[in-house]
């Protein structure tokens, strides 16, 4: 097995006195897309926000290509090649849908031009001047994921970006998860949707009470989904 | 009687230039580190002494104190962030609202124990004396310059803000300075620049402040209570809204002051209760910026 692009290991967090995570190990290596599944509150969200650094309670360790990340400040994470698509989306009120766009400082080489995202994604040109939050909440995601594709992120931590989709949108959402898998860019995805997890993810986690209890293969979820959407609750 | 309500207006105008200066790094630096910064009124007063200082003791004119003074008060600003303030961001505002005050006390008595109290003259610069006829009435030169400058300030800041990339990230970092920080921006020394930019503001209205009263330690406080007026009156949260509020209010005030003189010392906060009765979140004010 390659070694793993980003791996966790123990990873404990707390908000104030309560503790969220107790001993999160997963690993993601270059090129895949894994998911992260579970019910409200297990603390799918606070994995990824642990990653990125913008925990300020946490322990154990979370290394990217080998070497420790955690514990440093979350602008310097970032710098490392990391993105963020946080959960409902993240676009800002107060700036245009261009703004909302160019916010994101170009992180590394070979991110998608703004040619390339305008094509896929016209509407993000003919809207550039509005509020970014008056756009639809497809289009709201859409901008959430472009912004982060000109950034030139090589690992994208996805939380939930189908939430509150019509199926239309969450099919144009899988197939921008899997043109960036074509552009060789890791994806740590977290999904409630299990038909789209499994569409776009090459492996899954099953996450309860803060720890992960399970690795799922894509034709394990497709064989337990009814097991898994009632343990879900959704 | 038209020509002395002219006058009125721009003396109404000088003062709204003062307010609207004081006001706009106020409504900077409450949107991003969401403090009420009660020392900014001391900035101000250092901002003053900075050009008498220099002028008295390296022989710097004026022009040079219009650009050094800010400097140099930015650097006081930027270091009391970074080793006072930014420790006490984990903690609720009321924390760093009173170390502001505390911060204001310190400075103010240091300055009245070294240069007493009753204040020193700050010449006019040359090129600025004397009146300018303006067509429909004769005013002082010097303060047309001072309506000129505030206004030259307030709107090169406002199109930073508003039109700039810095100035997006600035207005993104004000609304999730997590997510900011998550995107690879140093949110901290944005944090520290900010502040640092509007101590720099103050102290620019010190130095334009120098000329037309005493250099003294406590000018500050008499500026900045009605500054506090202002802000309430306009509402926080809005830059634009900050600026028109300091001209409207300056306006106001000589307005009555001219028809009822007994009101003029009142007439301020008698706008900012009445502001409060009918819009409390300010005539620009939005919920989101009084939260
Ligand atoms: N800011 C916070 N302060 C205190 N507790 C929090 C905070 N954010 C999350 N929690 C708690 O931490 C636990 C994990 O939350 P988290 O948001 O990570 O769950 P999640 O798996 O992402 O849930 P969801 O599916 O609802 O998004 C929950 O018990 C939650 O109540
Ligand atoms: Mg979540």
């Amino acid at each position: 097995m390659p070694e793993a692009l980003l791996s966790v290991r123990n990873l404990q967090a707390w908000y104030d006195e309560s503790q969220a995570l107790f001993g999160v190990d997963l690993d993601v290596r270059e090129g895949e897309v894994v998911t992260l599944v579970g019910r409200n509150g297990v603390g799918k969200t606070t994995t990824l926000k642990s990653i990125m650094g913008m925990i300020p309670s946490v322990k154990g360790s979370v290394t990217l290509h080998g070497s420790e990340i955690l514990g440093m400040p979350s602008h310097k994470i970032a710098r490392l090649g990391i993105g963020v698509v946080p959960e409902e989306r993240g676009i800002f009120s107060g700036l245009t849908v261009r703004e909302n766009l160019m916010l994101p400082p170009v992180i590394a080489d070979g991110g998608w031009s703004t040619e390339r995202i305008y094509k896929l994604f016209p509407i993000l040109d003919e809207r550039k001047n509005s509020i970014g939050t008056k756009l639809s909440g497809g289009e709201q995601q859409m901008l959430a994921v472009a912004r982060i594709l000109r950034s030139g992120a090589r690992l994208v931590l996805m939380d939930e970006p189908t939430e509150g989709l019509a199926p239309v949108i969450v099919n144009a959402i899988r197939d921008l998860v899997l043109d960036m898998k074509r552009d060789g860019i890791t994806v740590l995805l977290v999904e409630q949707n299990l038909r789209f997890a499994t569409k776009v993810s090459d492996r899954h986690y099953l996450m309860v009470h803060g720890k992960i209890v399970e690795t799922l293969s894509n034709e394990e979820v497709v064989h337990r989904e009814g097991e898994l959407l009632a343990h879900l609750g959704v | 009687m038209l020509e002395s309500l002219g006058g009125q207006i721009f003396n109404g105008l000088v003062s709204g230039a003062f307010y609207a200066m004081l006001s706009l790094g106020l409504a900077i630096i409450f949107g991003l580190l969401r403090i009420v910064n009660f020392a900014h009124g001391t900035m101000y007063m250092l901002g003053a002494f900075v050009a008498y200082i220099g002028a008295q003791s390296l022989g710097l004119n004026f022009w040079v104190a219009l650009v050094a003074s800010p400097i140099v008060v930015a650097i006081v600003g930027i270091v009391l962030e970074r080793t006072l303030l930014s420790r006490l961001y984990k903690l609720d505002v009321l924390y760093n609202l009173l170390l502001t005050f505390g911060i204001t006390l310190f400075i103010e008595d240091a300055m009245r124990l070294k240069f007493g109290m009753q204040g020193s003259p700050y010449v006019i610069p040359n090129q600025l004396e004397g009146v300018l006829n303006l067509g429909f009435m004769i005013y002082p030169t010097y303060r047309v310059f001072v309506i000129v400058a505030s206004l030259v300030v307030c709107i090169a800041t406002w199109l930073l803000i508003e039109k700039t990339s810095l100035g997006a990230t600035l207005r993104a970092a004000t609304e999730n300075p997590g997510l900011v920080r998550a995107f690879g921006i140093n949110v901290p020394a944005l944090i520290t620049g900010v502040f640092g930019f509007g101590c720099a503001l103050a102290a620019f209205a010190g130095v334009l402040a120098a000329p037309v009263n005493n250099v003294a330690p406590l000018m500050g406080d008499d500026i900045i209570i009605p500054t506090f007026a202002v802000v309430v009156i306009g509402g926080m949260g809005s830059i634009l809204g900050s600026i028109v509020t300091g001209f409207l209010v300056g306006v106001v005030v000589a307005l009555g002051a001219f028809f009822y003189p007994p009101i003029s010392g009142t007439l301020i906060y008698i706008l900012m209760a009445f502001v409060l009765l009918v819009k409390p979140t300010g005539l620009f004010g939005t919920l989101e910026g009084s939260r």
